[in-house]
């Protein structure tokens, strides 16, 4: 279980991992959680790996008005300890504060997961499911940031809009209004494990958006239509789910409603979000 | 010598809980393992395996000049494959081929050995072999392997089965007076043992000595030269085998290896040092598996709850090949002579197959067979329990075998030497507080249901000659030997055969000599490891070292002290018969020697010893056996209060409460350690592990995200009491524990989930209990009762 052999470079600036992109030879690797399992197991055979966990640029926090950009080599681990502000009050930092375990976190990094877009993974719903913006630069030095709603940037399982010489920069995540609130629950059944199903929940009546996403299907997470329909009762869990995921199997369909169902539990006791 | 003194210095021997001699190299990652040897000039080997799991190889091709560095099963001149076969009639026998070259017959087979500077490098040179396969049917499930239709795994054989047995013991009688008969289905998954180091081994060829040397992380050194001697057609004196820090055994570890020999052999050839090291994908899919039995078993009993007999029909998957030393019938075999347990009842009947596949040889692992007989039994109680509307405790306690009744012979022949049964359950009950469990259990609605279950039974340890001479497998124990040397400056040199690799043996070995000779146990080094330097030894399995290895360094102890007592009687003008070794000293009324005096003078000042000195001086070797060889019976009762969630089908362990008697226990922390280290395994089984293949013979786990170990999150806090029986077969009264945390779990586990789900009929049948089980019988149950309504 060694990889095979591959050229390491680490990138100093995002216009050094740009031009490593140029000719589709060179995979970018940030906290290498997810690579670094595949390289040894030879499922992967990129020529080259660029290092760009160090470049200043996706290491950039900024603060604005009605959001946060966190750059995407943010580790989880810098969110889960509050080194970096939570636009969302505590919602990020408990997040990640249950992505797989410590040691992943310490390394692991927001963009790689979302970049990587594992089905199960817990950015790829909670992202989705708090309205969170990708920030995409394309390879053209002139190209200005493109920024691509979550939910459009996942467009599969391992599968995003990025273009083979594309680079996700950062990720926006919108301030919450006064008294919205959120719950995430998953199934895992082993701390460490990817969720076997997961449910998140967002009513922020302020800036009215209110969403529920049902993550780890195996492909993008699955946004409910009238999800009001679901917060009033008018529709059970799985009634809901039957429509909005026909493609699961029956089991999984069973699982997932119970997901919601906790997390429907969760938001009928969650604080509401004060700034 | 005041007595405080005295008591301290008793307290480093038998029954203190010494601090672990061990534990500064340990905990201070000072071990050094064979991952930690480099020689200069050695080369990294990586097997080229099979991605298949039956086939006929119609062509092998290296690549272009690699003819030096890559080997096939026809450059390995004048080397025999691994056989073990078993002197039980109808065995029929197996030869793994050490690369294959022929056929394969699981994935993960050995065919190529790839050599480079580097593994990665060694791992490429495999990558561009060309083996041209002619891929057969494979056998996946082994109770259809013995079908006509079945293909066969070795074409001499008749059918896929290396050997039937049949028990049958006042059967037909016992079962006339039955009031209930009830049958269950049980499985047992197939797992890997995964201890945190796998195997690995540096083989060197010394060309001045003629010396083979081999650094094995193996358990059983000695069994690893023998079989290498075999297979390589070489003496024992050309073979040395050295094992250094192991990072855990439990079974897979005593195996002898095909990489094994193939890397000796590779070393001699290039004269060059060879190191192997198993990679964890290696050692999920072609090494470490272990465990998986499939049962049919039918209980007959009175209504009062007596059990009259005990039927079943067990299938063991015993993988392709019969591994050397323990082969493909060990398992089995134990399967049809522990299935009764605990339990005295008049009528028994069991046949067994163990079924040939195409996956990887079964292995002894820690319990060996009796974890599945103990969750097959214990699990079908509960079920004649309920049918009975008795409690689960009350079927145990009618049926186990009474303290009266020690020693006790029972149906199968099995010789318990001592312990209290009922007692042990009692307390379990008590300690798990089953009263109040139950009370909570009538205040309960809703979907989250809490249980509690209970499983008792027995562990054979140290068992010798006359169990495993009736089994006839390449390897009987005999007499355990040790060696007890005093250096000269009064420290003490302690050699055996057996490998210590989380038993603390360097501790509690020390321990039983300070009982012994007073020797304070910082002065006594465990020498172990080492086919040069120990006695020979089948080595470290079957609960089996604190009973031989530690009953040898008494019996070796116990001679050295006469011979320290002669010299220092010379020495103080003393009478021998008076003289007391204790805290370092030899001493009679006032008259004290120190024991280093004693040694200076042998070694240093033979001038001042007596004319009628012993010549054999203050090094001895003495051999020891149980005064009866059929095992010390150490047993537990496990209890454990469950609670599932029926949404989910996620069980969560709320407490575990186990009630063990090891017998004399010569350091308690090492036997709770030892039990607390079971315990885990024995969660993993009930809850976790599980080596699934597919129907080609394709296993689906190849990593641990896919392999699924219990974590320390998982684990409840386990909660163990004692009970002192001493055992009248061993030296000091004390009992094989080394297994006993691994079996008792999956049984107590099932049981308190049927418990949980009683009040809607669903019974759990199969582990791992994975929530996809769980839910099944959970639906099961719903779906017949709403059947059964309908019919209403």
């Amino acid at each position: 279980m060694k990889p095979a052999l591959f050229d390491f470079a680490v990138a100093q600036s995002l216009s050094d991992a740009q031009s490593a992109l140029l000719g589709g030879q060179n995979k970018l690797v940030s906290g290498n959680q997810s690579l670094g399992p595949m390289l040894n197991l030879r499922l992967t055979r990129p020529a080259g790996l660029v290092d760009i966990s160090r470049v200043p640029e996706l290491r950039a926090v900024e603060e604005h008005e009605n959001y946060v950009r966190f750059g995407a080599a943010v580790t989880h681990a810098e969110i889960e300890d509050g080194e970096v502000p939570d636009p969302t009050g505590h919602w990020m930092r408990n997040a990640a504060a249950n992505i797989a375990y410590r040691a992943v976190r310490n390394r692991g990094t927001i963009g790689g997961s979302l970049a990587h877009a594992d089905p199960a993974a817990d950015w790829v719903i909670v992202m989705t499911g708090l309205c969170a913006m990708a920030v995409v630069k394309g390879a053209a030095p002139d190209a200005t940031l493109r920024t691509i709603p979550m939910e459009e940037f996942i467009t599969g399982p391992y599968s995003t809009a990025l273009g083979p010489e594309d680079i996700l920069t950062a990720i926006d995540v919108p301030k919450p209004g006064q008294g919205a609130r959120w719950s995430y629950w998953k199934y895992t059944r082993q701390v460490g494990e990817f969720a076997k199903a997961s449910a998140a929940i967002l009513i922020d009546p302020a800036n009215n958006r209110t969403r529920i996403t049902i993550g780890a299907l195996g492909r993008q997470p699955a946004l409910i239509s009238n999800p009001e329909t679901i917060l009033d009762g008018s529709k059970s869990p799985m009634e809901a789910l039957s429509v909005a995921i026909p493609d699961q199997p029956a089991t999984a369909l069973h699982l997932h409603a119970v997901a919601l169902s906790r997390a429907l539990e969760q938001i009928k006791v969650a604080k509401e979000f004060s700034a | 010598m005041a007595d405080g003194q005295d008591v301290k210095e008793r307290s480093k021997g038998i029954g203190a809980r010494l601090m672990r001699k061990e534990d500064d190299r340990y905990l201070n990652g000072k071990g050094r393992y064979v991952a930690d040897i480099r020689m200069p000039g050695m080369l990294e080997l990586a097997f080229l395996r099979s991605p298949l799991a039956h086939a006929r190889i119609i062509s092998q091709a290296k690549p272009d000049q690699t003819d030096s560095w890559v080997f096939f099963g026809r450059d390995l001149d004048g080397v025999s494959g691994i056989r073990a076969v078993s002197g039980l009639p109808g065995f029929r026998p197996s030869t793994q081929p050490i690369l294959a070259d022929e056929k394969v017959r699981h994935v993960g087979e050995p065919i190529a050995a790839c050599l480079a500077d580097s593994r990665a490098k060694a791992e490429d040179l495999a990558e561009k072999i060309d083996v041209v396969f002619d891929e057969l049917p494979a056998v996946h499930d082994m109770t259809k392997a013995r079908d006509k239709e079945s293909p066969l795994l070795h074409e001499d054989w008749e059918e896929n089965s290396f050997l039937e047995s049949n028990a049958d013991i006042n059967f037909e009688a016992a079962i006339a007076e039955a009031d209930v008969i009830i049958k269950r289905s049980f499985k047992t998954a197939r797992q890997c043992m995964a201890p945190i180091e796998g195997r690995g081994l540096i083989a060197v060829w010394d060309r001045n000595l003629e010396l083979l040397t081999l650094y094995s992380a193996t358990q059983m050194p000695h069994i690893v030269r023998t079989g290498l001697a075999d297979c390589l057609n070489m003496d024992h004196g050309q073979i040395r085998v050295i094992a250094p820090d192991v990072g855990g055994g439990f079974g897979y570890k005593g195996i002898l290896l095909a990489e094994e020999v193939c890397a000796c052999y590779l070393a001699m050839k290039l004269d060059r040092p060879i190191r192997w090291i198993e990679d964890r994908r290696e050692h999920l899919i072609a090494g470490a598996n272990c465990r998986e039995h499939s049962y049919e078993i039918t209980g007959y009993a009175k209504a009062d709850g007596e059990l009259l007999a005990v039927d079943c029909t067990a299938i063991v998957d015993s993988g392709a090949y019969s591994s050397y030393p323990f082969s493909a019938c060990l398992e089995a075999a134990q399967v049809a002579s522990i299935l009764p347990g605990p339990y005295v009842m008049k009528g028994f009947r069991c046949k067994t197959w163990s079924v040939a596949t195409n996956k990887p040889p079964i292995l002894p692992f820690r319990g060996v067979a009796r974890t599945g007989v103990c969750f097959a039994l214990e699990v079908l109680l509960d079920g004649i329990a309920r049918e009975l509307k008795i409690t689960p405790e009350a079927i145990r306690a009618r049926n186990l075998v009474q303290p009266e009744q020690m020693p006790f012979t029972n149906i199968t022949n099995k010789f318990f030497d001592s312990g209290d049964y009922p007692e042990a359950l009692k307390r379990a009950v008590t300690a798990i507080d089953l009263d109040g469990i139950r009370k909570e259990q009538k205040g309960q609605t809703g979907r989250t249901r809490i249980g509690v279950g209970l499983s008792i039974f027995c562990e054979q340890g140290a068992h010798g000659t006359s169990v495993y001479h009736g089994w006839g497998i390449p390897m009987v124990p005999g007499f355990e030997q040790a060696t007890a040397r005093l250096t000269p400056d009064g420290g003490l040199e302690l050699r055996v055969g057996v490998h210590s690799h989380g038993q603390s043996l360097e501790t509690t070995l020390a321990q039983i000599a300070n009982t012994e000779i007073g020797i304070d146990p910082e002065k006594i080094k465990l020498v172990h490891g080492d086919t040069a330097y120990t006695p020979y030894s089948t080595g470290t399995w079957g609960s089996r070292c604190i009973v031989m290895a530690g009953g040898a360094v008494g019996s070796a102890c116990e001679l050295l002290g006469e011979r320290i007592r002669k010299i220092a009687g010379h020495l103080m003008q003393a009478d021998p018969a008076d003289i007391k070794l204790e805290g370092g000293m030899a001493s009679a009324g006032r008259s004290t020697i120190s024991i280093e005096e004693v040694a200076r003078t042998w070694y240093l000042k033979p001038q001042l010893l007596p004319d009628d000195v012993d010549p054999r001086g203050l090094d001895v070797v003495a051999g020891y056996k149980t005064t009866k060889d059929t095992g010390t019976f150490s047993y537990a009762c496990h209890a454990v209060k469950v609670e599932v969630d029926m949404d989910l089908g996620h069980i969560r362990l709320l407490d575990y409460v186990i009630v063990e008697d090891a017998g004399t226990m010569i350091n308690p922390m090492v036997v709770d350690g030892q039990v607390y280290g079971g315990a885990a395994q024995g969660i993993g089984t009930a809850l976790f592990e599980e080596m699934c293949f597919d129907a080609s013979g394709q296993p689906l786990a190849s990593t641990l995200a896919d392999y699924h170990l219990p974590l320390a999150s998982d684990l409840p806090n386990i909660r163990i009491e004692h009970m002192e029986t001493p055992s009248p077969l061993s030296r000091f009264g004390q009992k094989g524990i080394g297994e006993s945390g691994a079996i008792g779990p999956p049984a107590a586990i099932a049981n308190a989930v049927n418990d949980a789900l009683s009040f809607i009929g669903a019974e759990v049948a199969e582990v791992p209990m994975t929530p996809e089980r769980v839910l099944s019988a959970i639906a099961q149950a719903e779906f017949s009762k709403t059947t059964e309504g309908d019919v209403a």
